[in-house]
């Protein structure tokens, strides 16, 4: 089936199965490896992109059910010239990734929360954040940081 | 992991929605959000010929005050429901359960007659729906009727829906002004409840919903009709798992649920006192 979706800014056209997960589409056709799939089974928070704006577990929707929507993964966050986007600058300087697997996850769940809800207390982003698991525990820098990002957006 | 093979076709109305699954039968399957079904047809414990995409029904998300209850669009989904503004003040037991179904991302996605069609006495919303005895508006090939929700679950992953009928709206009571618990147990985070309970007191009236205390959502009815009419939340709850036939799994024996319901209908009642 054919489908058109934007990712990253760029149009994408593809013709796909329609039992092809957006996770596999985003990987193996349009080449962005930076959405990681790790429990495969909607718990891990891994594949966590933005569709439309919001986070979603691309490994529980369809490529088919993203036809006309758009896309943004974690390739999508710096900015053309690789000044990170501040999140990613705030788990830089708060040390808020170990081995690194959870983490585009992670920061497409942390900007999700601070869209919806710009100035949480350190409780809304623990709760923001329990759709994603970090296998090295290291959740204390996590909050960290995202607390340290929502402070920056408030100067 | 990836699903069986399947075809999939958009239905643009629920009339085409009935319409196609007439045509396709009983392997065909409607997708709303997808976060039950998707899930179960990836470790291929589902393989529907079929899916019935649902998706962009957009006229079937809404939240509406229509004075004694508040109509809710099937297609809603957690997220709406949790944050919406009418339910903070007409039912803000439900728009509070809705934000313990998942996580965010799956709130996102996941929609409110999605969960109850699912029929999953594991899940949050299902417990909901009958301690407040929603009133679920489903469409056939012969047009709409109504359910109770205290009459639509009838057995695992088993409803009252025919397999040509589509869940479109579901009715919940406005209890603007009552009070209300909700009480989830679990071990992690974003885990099914071990147990929850959903309770309200309502101008003379209380409902009581049990979560993962059997093959179905239970109604505690002994517990709610003991709360109606003033019984302590001890005495209330010692009547809590009448209703219920609680299953051992990994996390709890039946003994052990068994004490659990009753400490949290207990619990519930005093917060909703």
């Amino acid at each position: 089936m054919q489908i058109n979706v934007t990712v990253n800014g760029t149009a994408h056209s593809a013709d796909v199965e329609p039992r092809t997960l957006l996770v596999h589409y985003i990987r193996e056709q349009c080449g962005l490896t930076g959405t990681n799939i790790g429990c495969d089974t909607s718990s891990c928070g891994a594949c966590t992109i933005h569709m439309d704006g919001e986070s979603v577990k691309s490994c529980t929707v369809l490529a088919v059910q993203a036809d006309g929507s758009d896309i943004k993964t974690i390739e999508g966050m710096a900015a053309a010239d690789g000044t990170l986007h501040p999140m990613q600058e705030s788990f830089r300087q708060c040390h808020g990734l170990q081995c690194g697997y959870c983490t585009p996850g992670m920061v497409m769940a942390a900007v999700g929360i601070l869209n919806e809800n710009p100035h949480p207390t350190e409780t809304e982003v623990r709760e923001g954040l329990e759709g994603n698991l970090c296998r090295c525990t290291g959740y204390h820098n996590i909050v960290k940081a995202v607390l340290h990002c929502a402070e920056g957006a408030s100067k | 992991m990836i699903p069986a093979l399947f075809d999939y076709v958009r239905a643009g109305s629920a009339e085409e929605a009935v319409s196609l699954i007439a045509q396709h039968g009983e392997e065909a399957k409607f997708l709303a959000g997808g976060h039950s079904l998707l899930p179960l047809m990836k470790l291929r414990l589902a393989a529907p010929s079929m899916l019935i995409d649902l998706g962009r029904i957009k006229d079937l998300s809404y939240i509406r005050d229509a004075g004694d209850h508040v109509a809710i669009g099937a297609l809603t989904r957690h997220h709406d429901v949790q944050h919406s503004t009418l339910l903070a003040t007409a039912n803000p037991l439900l728009a509070h359960a809705a934000g313990h179904v998942g996580d965010p991302q799956v709130r996102h996605r996941g929609t409110i007659g999605g969960s109850l069609a699912h029929a999953d006495a594991a899940s949050d919303l299902p417990a909901v729906a009958v301690a407040m005895n929603a009133q679920l508006i489903v469409q056939g090939p012969n047009g709409k009727r109504t359910i109770a929700a205290r009459d639509f679950y009838r057995g695992f992953l088993e409803s009252a829906l025919a397999a040509d009928e589509m869940l479109v709206e579901i009715q919940f009571p406005n209890l603007t002004g009552g009070t209300w618990s909700f009480q989830k147990f679990n071990r992690r985070a974003q885990d099914w409840a071990i147990v929850g309970v959903a309770a309200y007191k309502h101008n003379g009236t209380a409902g009581i919903g049990l979560v993962n205390m059997g093959s179905t959502p239970i109604y505690a009815a002994a517990s709610s009709a003991a709360a109606a009419g003033g019984g302590s939340p001890a005495d209330a709850a010692d009547l809590a798992v009448q209703e219920a036939e609680p299953q051992a799994d990994l996390y709890a024996s039946v003994a052990y649920r068994t004490h659990l319901a009753k400490v949290l209908v207990r619990r519930a009642l005093e917060e909703a006192s």
